[in-house]
């Protein structure tokens, strides 16, 4: 059985405007310590899709439907206490902004302690053993000083490490990292991202990876899922998905991403903007700003089924598979090209 | 802290010097003589308005006056006497202060505990009835005056239906021998129960109005977001991450706000013939007695400051990142 299996989740919002399809039909499943990557522009509904599967979302106005069974048990189901004994437990999550997400009136060691004692029957001077010793993992110096220090007396780099370590400081079988890096400085990045590497190795969790950056997926991920206006466009292992990707989307994130080694004079972008999910295109969503758009796009929903080859690989899109190759070697023998 | 604490005294202190002055100046520019209304008005005696202006120093500059009256307060703590009565002013406000503070303090209290019950609730279930009956209730009390209020609430619930009395003051600790007074615990807040509602309504609501405002927006902070996600259940959500953080900036507000409602209170001790500062005050400016007047501001001044300056401390204790700076 897997950790995680999510069957075609959806979540709307209903506003003043209109009913907000933020995730649509979204499906996928995830084993015990594997990394699932999850890509896409802002607003594509990755970040949705995680809060869902917590319950996170706001209560007001807003429709779930579909399944996310957590080792069998669906998540969307549960009473609010069962729900609180699986969130900070054994699914825990990390947010994109570590300057907000650390309430700046407590210090971080009672913050911490809340969350081991929220879980675990055990005395203040055990939570606050284990506190520290999470501090310590996740490269917090002079972490038994600092302990009783507030949020801001932290940098963002090492509030996000603080995050890190209420996360993982009951073990959780899962992760959720919500954009962990968006928020910071270059080389920040990098140190949270190796930091995030050993501890998963470490301890085990499952972890999945919200990003927009092709890069941190391709150092991280083991699965990726391409999310385009709600909807899943491509899903394959990290190794298919950058050796043979196959939706258009998916070619135009890889195009444009800048590589330190090639002189450009500016970055290639998908042209156009993603679309309102208030009032999506009809057909595939991706079609106003395809290049290989055809009249069958326009009003027919492709779906995802496998390629031909290799029956992991998941894509979403109207294309034969042998223009598909070509375009994907051609992109990659560009990158190459460009790479030198 | 202890350099914060000291900024705070030295800035109160200056505060302290430039209102008590600026209260001076006026006071003196209006058409005014004192000596006049100390010496029984019009039919004044050519001999003891001399007298009067001889022994206050009236004819000095206004600035040996105000030195004179600054030494006297700040050495001798005195704050002289009423032109019109002669009564010591000290004395004075020492029997009206107690009358205020009961009033004002009360009615804090009484405003905190509708403002927070109100405005949580409200920011929990925004767009229910009950949200919507108390944002009535706050526009209403914001907009009616607390004259109209004091009137209508003696006539309902004194007159009418004869619940509580319409006027007076009751001494808390007793009153007087012999007076025929009310006076104990009870009879003081039987009293004070219409005054105390009267003067808390238009701060229950502005309170109220501002506590909703501020717990929404707290809700939807990053970090609650957090204590959700760490399986926090609701009610430790709600004490220990929204309120703290979204209950700051009332404490600044409420200690700018007894200021506020110092003058507030002159109404309502009008309406319900308290012998409180605000009455002092007004009889003072009605018989020219520039000496209570001044009494009457200089120690609401200090009052003020003070809880100021209670306030800065009490808000570097609750809020850590105010602590360095």
């Amino acid at each position: 059985m897997a950790l995680l299996e999510v069957k075609d989740l959806r979540t709307s919002f209903h506003t003043e405007d209109g009913i907000v399809g933020a995730v649509d039909g979204v499906s996928f499943s995830l084993e015990k310590g594997e990394t699932l990557g999850i890509v896409g522009e802002s607003g594509s509904g990755k970040s949705v899709t995680c809060l869902t599967i917590m319950g996170l979302n706001a209560k007001r106005n807003t429709v779930s439907s579909g399944e996310a069974l957590w080792k069998g048990k669906n998540l969307l189901d549960m009473k609010p206490r069962e729900l609180r004994d699986v969130r900070g437990n054994e699914i825990s999550m990390i947010f994109q902004d570590p300057m907000t997400s650390l309430n700046p009136v407590q210090t971080i060691g009672n913050q911490l302690i809340e969350a081991v004692q929220l879980h675990r029957d055990v005395s203040q001077r055990v939570a606050r053993a284990r506190a520290v010793e999470l501090l310590k993992a996740v490269g917090i110096p002079r972490a038994e000083g600092r302990i009783d220090d507030y949020p801001h007396q932290f940098s963002g780099g090492m509030r996000q490490r603080v995050m890190i370590a209420m996360a993982l400081i009951n073990d959780p079988d899962l992760l959720i990292a919500d954009e962990p890096t968006t928020a910071l400085d270059v080389t920040t990045q990098a140190q949270i991202i190796n930091l995030m590497k050993r501890l998963q190795e470490d301890f085990g969790s499952a972890i999945i990876f919200i990003t927009h950056d092709l890069g941190v997926v391709a150092e991280t991920a083991d699965d990726v899922l391409v999310m385009y206006a709600a909807r899943v466009v491509e899903h394959a292992d990290v190794d298919q998905l950058f050796g043979r990707p196959q939706h258009p989307y998916t070619w135009g994130l890889m195009g444009s991403l800048p590589r330190l080694e090639t002189d450009l004079d500016r970055l290639i972008q998908i042209p156009g903007q993603p679309p309102s999910l208030l009032r999506p295109p009809a057909g595939c969503r991706f079609h106003p700003r395809c290049p290989h758009v055809m009249e069958v796009c326009k009003t027919t929903v492709p779906e995802l089924v496998p390629t031909q080859r290799d029956p992991e690989h998941l894509q979403a899109c109207h294309l034969d598979e042998e223009t598909k190759d070509r375009e994907a070697a051609k992109l990659l023998e560009a990158t190459m090209a460009k790479a030198g | 802290m202890f350099r914060y604490l000291i900024r705070r005294i030295l800035w109160a202190v200056l505060l302290f010097i430039v209102i008590t002055f600026v209260t001076f100046v006026i006071f003196f520019m209006g058409p005014n003589d004192p000596a006049r209304a100390q010496c029984g008005g019009d039919q004044a005696q050519p001999a003891c308005l001399k007298l009067v202006t001889e022994h206050y120093g009236l004819d000095k500059p206004i600035y040996v006056q105000y030195w004179r009256f600054f030494k006297r307060l700040v050495f001798q703590q005195n704050l002289g006497h009423s032109y019109a009565t002669g009564q010591s002013i000290n004395q004075a406000i020492g029997k009206a202060a107690p009358v205020t503070a009961s009033l004002v303090f009360g009615g804090a209290i009484l405003w905190m505990i509708m403002g927070l019950l109100i405005g949580v609730y409200s920011a929990l279930k925004p767009r229910s009835l009950l949200d919507r009956t108390a944002m009535v209730f706050v526009l209403i009390g914001i907009s009616a005056h607390p004259v109209w209020i004091g009137l209508i609430f003696e006539y309902l619930f004194g007159v009418k239906l004869k619940w509580t009395p319409i006027a007076n003051y009751a001494n808390f600790f007793g009153a007087p021998k012999d007076s025929g007074l009310p006076g104990g615990p009870w009879q003081w807040f039987y009293h004070m129960i219409l005054p105390w509602c009267t003067f808390a309504i238009l701060f229950a609501a502005l309170y109220a109005r501002m506590i909703r405002a501020n717990v929404m927006e707290t809700l939807n902070e990053d970090f609650v977001r957090t204590a959700r996600a760490k399986g926090a259940p609701e009610r430790r959500v709600l004490f220990s991450h929204v309120l703290r953080n979204a209950l700051l900036p009332v404490v600044t507000m409420l200690g700018m706000d007894i200021g506020v409602a110092l003058g507030g209170a002159i109404f309502t001790e009008t309406v319900y013939q308290l012998p409180g500062l605000g009455r002092s005050l007004i009889i003072g400016v009605q018989s020219n007695d520039f000496a209570t007047v001044q009494g009457v501001v200089v120690f609401a001044t200090i009052a003020i400051l003070l809880f100021n300056l209670i306030v800065d401390v009490l808000y570097a204790w609750i809020d850590p990142r105010i602590r360095l700076t």
